[in-house]
């Protein structure tokens, strides 16, 4: 899966979530956290989320790596491209 | 047959835990003694008439676009929208002592300026302490216990004000008579006056309704009229449950919201029995009066009035079975948008006496709850002088109505008067939800099970 398509399944994601966050605009250094509102149950979800869909597991040590959109990507690319090899 | 979890109780916090593990694909079970959902916020149908059970309000109303409010964090956490509950605010609701009373409602700006007006001595300090409040964080699981009565005495100096702001506070979820924790007290003074009310036209069922519906869709199972009669425990792990049929079920997980006291004593002699004073004992009687027209019609138009008749406020078990001195009244058709409802709803709850109560013989029992309906006609009279001769019906229940009905000892509708905020019990993978964990409230029960779900199973996987 490309960056591109990552960032798409991420921004899925936080509208399951959080469906009453503007993602319109989302930056994608800025911190998610900041932009929108999120707090440490919506993460938990994202992380939930990533399981139940695409059976991704992001350890409790790591859930930091999720704070950006370009560092969601840099984090989950490696473990998505892993999931389907074509 | 084996499931991750299963959920003693389908009140609204065993939902709300439901919810959660079944969305994230885990094999939950709700079982439920009763043959109604709800628990202590229910529901029943009675000569034709609605009724709600427990809910007067539900709190934390909140604006759409605050995101950070605890009614829009458990809406996201449950995959709902706020057209599943329906919520309309009130219309402004008062705090009624002898000479004095302080209107509030959905705009914190009413009750700051009624504070100004009627205690002007006070007003700068009311303003600096709700700032503080504020900024105090409530959801800190871990904050130790501190007299609400004795931090109001030390910021705000008019005794008076401090019994105004207690009475509401103390009748919408204190367990404890007399004085209630600091922290549930910030979480109810937000919830009720930075927050505010709000009710579904159709009553609580309609929150009940979407969380059994939410729960069966996301593959929650539910087995209604089936009663644990034992909790299994092996050392001191649980290991399932035993029903009143005989059958048993194991589970890697238990929540229960059948209260602290009634969970460890389904565990039996195994488990060390916490002592008789973790036993709630604060309850109520509420009488209901059915009236032909709206109560606005004749003239009263508040949503809730918190009353208090004598020279102090005493929130305690009385004596007798009831105490006539305080008490709520709530006319449901004073919500926004609720012209619909058929009829005009006054109800009216005192503080009871669990004990009085239970000893009464089944004669002596008719006799008292026939007076209680006389004692809502005479304050229906107080209130609407033409009330009386509007009225349809009354119904009440009492102490005894609320424990036989959801299992909760001595009718205690708040639990007990200690709170175990993160769910744990000395057994392990059996935790407790609801009312027992000290979350208020409507939002505050549906909190409480996804805290519980999050903490102990989903953030560890």
């Amino acid at each position: 899966m490309g960056d591109l398509n990552v960032k798409k399944v991420i921004l899925e994601i936080i509208s399951i979530v959080a469906p009453d966050a503007d993602l319109s605009d989302v930056k994608t250094d800025v911190r998610l956290r900041d932009q929108l509102e999120m707090d440490s149950m919506d993460f938990l979800d994202i992380v939930m989320e990533l399981r139940k869909r695409y059976k991704i597991e992001v350890p409790k040590e790591d859930y930091q790596m999720l704070a950006s959109l370009d560092s969601c990507v840099e984090y989950l690319a490696p473990k998505f491209a892993a999931l389907s090899p074509a | 047959m084996h499931y991750d979890a299963i959920i003693i109780g389908a009140s609204m916090s065993g939902l709300a835990a439901g919810i959660r593990l079944a969305y994230f694909d885990k094999r939950v079970l709700i079982l439920e003694r009763h043959y109604a959902y709800g628990g202590l916020n229910s529901y029943y149908r009675q000569d034709g008439h609605e009724f709600d059970v427990g809910l007067h309000a539900v709190t934390n109303f909140c604006d759409p676009n605050d995101r950070s409010a605890p009614l829009s964090k458990l809406l996201r956490q449950l995959r709902l929208t706020r057209e599943d509950f329906d919520l309309r605010p009130q219309s402004y609701s008062q705090i009624k002592f002898p000479g004095i009373a302080l209107n509030f409602s959905n705009d914190f700006a009413l009750l700051e300026e009624q504070v100004a007006r009627q205690f002007p001595k006070s007003a700068d300090n009311f303003r600096k302490f709700v700032e503080d409040l504020r900024e105090f964080n409530d959801t800190d699981l871990s904050k130790p216990y501190a007299s609400a009565r004795k931090t109001l005495q030390d910021r705000l100096d008019d005794p008076l004000l401090i019994e105004m702001l207690l009475c509401p506070i103390m009748y919408y979820g204190s367990a404890e008579p007399h004085d209630m924790d600091f922290t549930q007290f910030v979480t109810m003074f937000k919830s009720l006056f930075l927050e505010g009310f709000g009710r579904p036209p159709e009553g609580v069922r309609k929150i009940i309704k979407a969380l059994v519906k939410k729960y069966r869709a996301v593959g929650g199972q539910i087995k209604m009229k089936s009663g644990v009669a034992k909790i299994n425990i092996d050392a001191d792990r649980m290991r399932g449950v035993t029903l009143d049929t005989g059958e048993t079920l194991t589970a890697d997980n238990i929540f229960s919201s059948a209260g602290y006291v009634e969970t460890m004593a389904l565990c039996g002699d195994k488990a060390k029995q916490p002592p008789p004073e973790e036993t709630g004992a604060v309850s109520f009687v509420e009488s209901i009066a059915v009236l032909d027209t709206k109560p606005k019609e004749l003239g009263h138009d508040a949503t809730i009035v918190f009353f208090n008749n004598a020279k102090t406020f005493t929130y305690a078990p009385p004596k007798e079975l009831v105490d006539l001195t305080s008490g709520v009244v709530c006319s449901p058709n004073n919500y926004q948008d609720h012209d619909r409802l058929p009829n005009g709803i006054f109800r009216v709850t005192w503080l009871a006496s669990p004990s009085a109560w239970s000893k009464l013989s089944e004669s002596a029992y008719k006799d008292a709850t026939a007076q209680c309906n006389e004692h809502v006609l005479k304050t229906l009279n107080s209130y609407i002088p033409s009330g009386t001769e509007r009225l349809v019906c009354t119904d009440m229940f009492t102490p005894r109505t609320i424990e036989r009905y959801t299992g909760h000892r001595n009718g205690a509708v708040y639990g007990s008067p200690t709170k175990r905020r993160d769910g744990c019990t000395p057994i392990k993978n059996l935790y407790i939800c609801g009312t027992d964990q000290g979350f208020l409230g409507i939002v505050g029960a549906m909190l409480s099970g996804i805290t519980v779900a999050n903490l102990h199973v989903l953030s560890k996987a």
